[in-house]
């Protein structure tokens, strides 16, 4: 290798390398964190690997008032948003992924265009709303509003899914005698199914992660990021690194699964604008 | 009648509209019936009667000038910070090295992580007996450790804040930047190095006019969910550094107050309208001057 070309290599390493210890070590210290024993975290000077590490900090954390409860609210709410998302949005992706029919690019931009909407404007009146209708306070509440949050995101990954199944399969499937229903359940959707396995892991993050609305829809009934973050101000140092490395595992591990779908999903929201 | 009536239905010409159904009537009364009622909630009092009030309340509000100010701050400072990170990230990671692809997800990761968590992530950095002084204390540059995070050092709390967010949300200008990078195509590339164009000349010549769509999607959304920046103020730093989502909750939160809140989230709403209106004429406006 020619002088240059391995200094450009190197440099090249060490770019990469710094950006990756820049997203790494904020994740590595908080999982530090929620293994130190209690009272280290607030001695003076602290030392930067603990003296040894416990379980008892976030089992601490898990046993807290509210912190089980909410935990479970959470994967519920998570787990309805991702039903309502799918069953909702799916077929809207699959209709603008098959059809030319008037409107389609007019319905595309739309749809995005609701997502830059302040959560804010929808959470508040909602709110107002959900109290006349009985579901103020209930993690169907919630589901559906996160479901609107995440529909847009739904639409345009699964356009892209139905997209990358070959039409000629249904067509084919339907010259053989299978109605179009059946074409679509026989030979689209097994051919799917990955793709929007994906979706629905993204979208089951994006309701797991979702903090505002959770918070302003609900009094009792907190999902986990809506029960830490009200109860922050008044928890301790631990309760809250605890909390943050919690609510950051099952994201990294869904998002470590969909890996290859990411970019594909993205790409589709933006190439055509 | 009915019989053909099925069979209109039944044709591809109304099966798109059909699948479309859920999701506009979803939309209808989960977007546009709150979006709607939002605005009613701003601008009606609770007798029916049209009102400013609310608007004229919450300008009053002593924090009103200073939650406006950091609102803007914050998002003019991040979003060109994350431009400029994740395009660098992106170019470093188009160059195809080997583990490119690992790298790529490494510096995405991030896209998973919510706003609170993130927020939490940097307290135990910011913190008083955090990692960051600690660190410091360790290498012998202070020996109390510094408050980062306090009403006295604002301009420190509002960088913790920059950089926390700047952490958590950069992945998402990657992902859009990427996706960009991928559709340029070869030929374009290949047509260059031939004309004898190489690393910056490239860089600058051939791939960055042709991200341009992609920079200016990830401008857009960025600066309008940076305006919306609320979790990790909140975890981070409590109220020291007021901003407008943040307000919008606690007046409903704190103060049971869903008229002021909704004209928090409509102040939002105009703002972030107005910005998008701004990039999108500024942006075209820009590169019609370099064509011509």
């Amino acid at each position: 290798m020619s002088y240059p070309r391995l200094l450009r290599r190197t440099l090249l390493y060490m770019g990469v390398t710094a950006f990756a210890l820049w997203v790494l070590v904020p994740i590595f210290f908080i999982g530090i964190s929620s293994f130190t024993p209690r009272n280290e975290i607030y001695a003076w000077p602290k030392p930067i690997i603990p003296s040894h590490f416990t379980l008892e900090t976030m089992r601490f954390f898990l046993n807290s008032y509210g912190v089980l409860n909410s935990l479970l609210n959470s994967v519920w709410v998570a787990l309805l948003t991702l039903s309502f998302t799918l069953a909702v949005g799916a077929p809207a992706g699959y209709a603008v992924a098959r059809f030319f029919f008037r409107g389609r690019e007019a319905f595309r931009l739309g749809i995005l265009v609701t997502r830059m909407f302040p959560t804010a404007l929808l959470a508040v009146p909602l709110a107002v709303t959900f109290i006349r209708w009985g579901l103020y306070d209930t993690l169907v509440g919630v589901a559906l509003i996160h479901t609107a949050m995440a529909l847009p995101f739904a639409v345009i990954i699964t356009t892209g899914i139905f997209m990358g199944v070959p039409k000629d399969l249904e067509e084919a499937a339907m010259t053989l005698g299978c109605s179009r229903f059946g074409a679509f359940a026989r030979v689209a959707l097994p051919l799917a199914l990955p793709g929007l396995a994906a979706a629905a892991m993204f979208t089951f993050v994006i309701s797991w992660n979702e903090v505002f609305a959770a918070t302003i829809l609900t009094v009792n009934n907190r999902t986990l990021p809506a029960h830490i973050l009200t109860t922050i101000q008044a928890s301790p140092l631990y309760f809250r690194f605890a909390g943050g490395f919690f609510m950051i595992l099952p994201a990294l591990f869904f998002m470590f699964l969909i890996r290859r779908y990411l970019f594909h999903m993205w790409g589709g929201a933006t190439a055509e604008r | 009648m009915e019989a053909r009536l099925r069979r209109l239905l039944g044709t591809d010409t109304f099966l798109p509209y059909w699948l479309l159904l859920p999701t506009l009537v979803f939309i209808g009364v989960f977007f546009f019936m709150p979006l709607f009622n939002a605005i009613m909630l701003a601008f009606r009092a609770d007798n029916g009667a049209f009102t400013l009030d609310y608007f004229k309340k919450m300008v009053a509000d002593v924090r009103f000038i200073e939650t406006l100010k950091y609102t803007f701050l914050l998002a003019v400072t991040i979003v060109p910070l994350q431009l400029v990170t994740a395009l660098a990230m992106a170019l470093l990671v188009n160059t195809g090295f080997r583990g490119s692809r690992f790298f790529l997800y490494l510096f995405a990761l991030p896209l998973g992580i919510s706003d609170l968590a993130a927020g939490l992530i940097w307290l135990s950095i910011f913190t008083q007996h955090g990692f960051l002084n600690s660190i410091l204390y360790s290498l012998g540059f202070i020996q109390r450790p510094i408050y980062f995070i306090s009403y006295q050092n604002i301009g420190l709390t509002f960088l913790a804040i920059v950089i926390a967010e700047h952490w958590r949300a950069t992945a998402i200008v990657l992902v859009i930047l990427v996706a960009g990078l991928q559709m340029i195509s070869r030929d374009y590339l290949e047509a260059a190095e031939v004309l004898g164009a190489r690393g910056w000349k490239k860089v600058w010549y051939v791939i960055l006019p042709m991200l341009k769509p992609s920079l200016q999607s990830a401008l857009i959304i960025r600066t309008i969910f940076a305006l919306q920046t609320f979790a990790v103020v909140l975890a981070l730093a409590g109220n020291i550094i007021p901003v407008l989502a943040g307000e919008a909750y606690f007046w409903h939160f704190l103060y049971r107050n869903s008229h002021i809140a909704s004209a928090y989230a409509v102040l939002l709403m105009v703002i972030s309208i107005g910005m998008t209106w701004f990039y999108l004429r500024f942006l075209r406006s820009r590169m019609e001057v370099i064509r011509g």
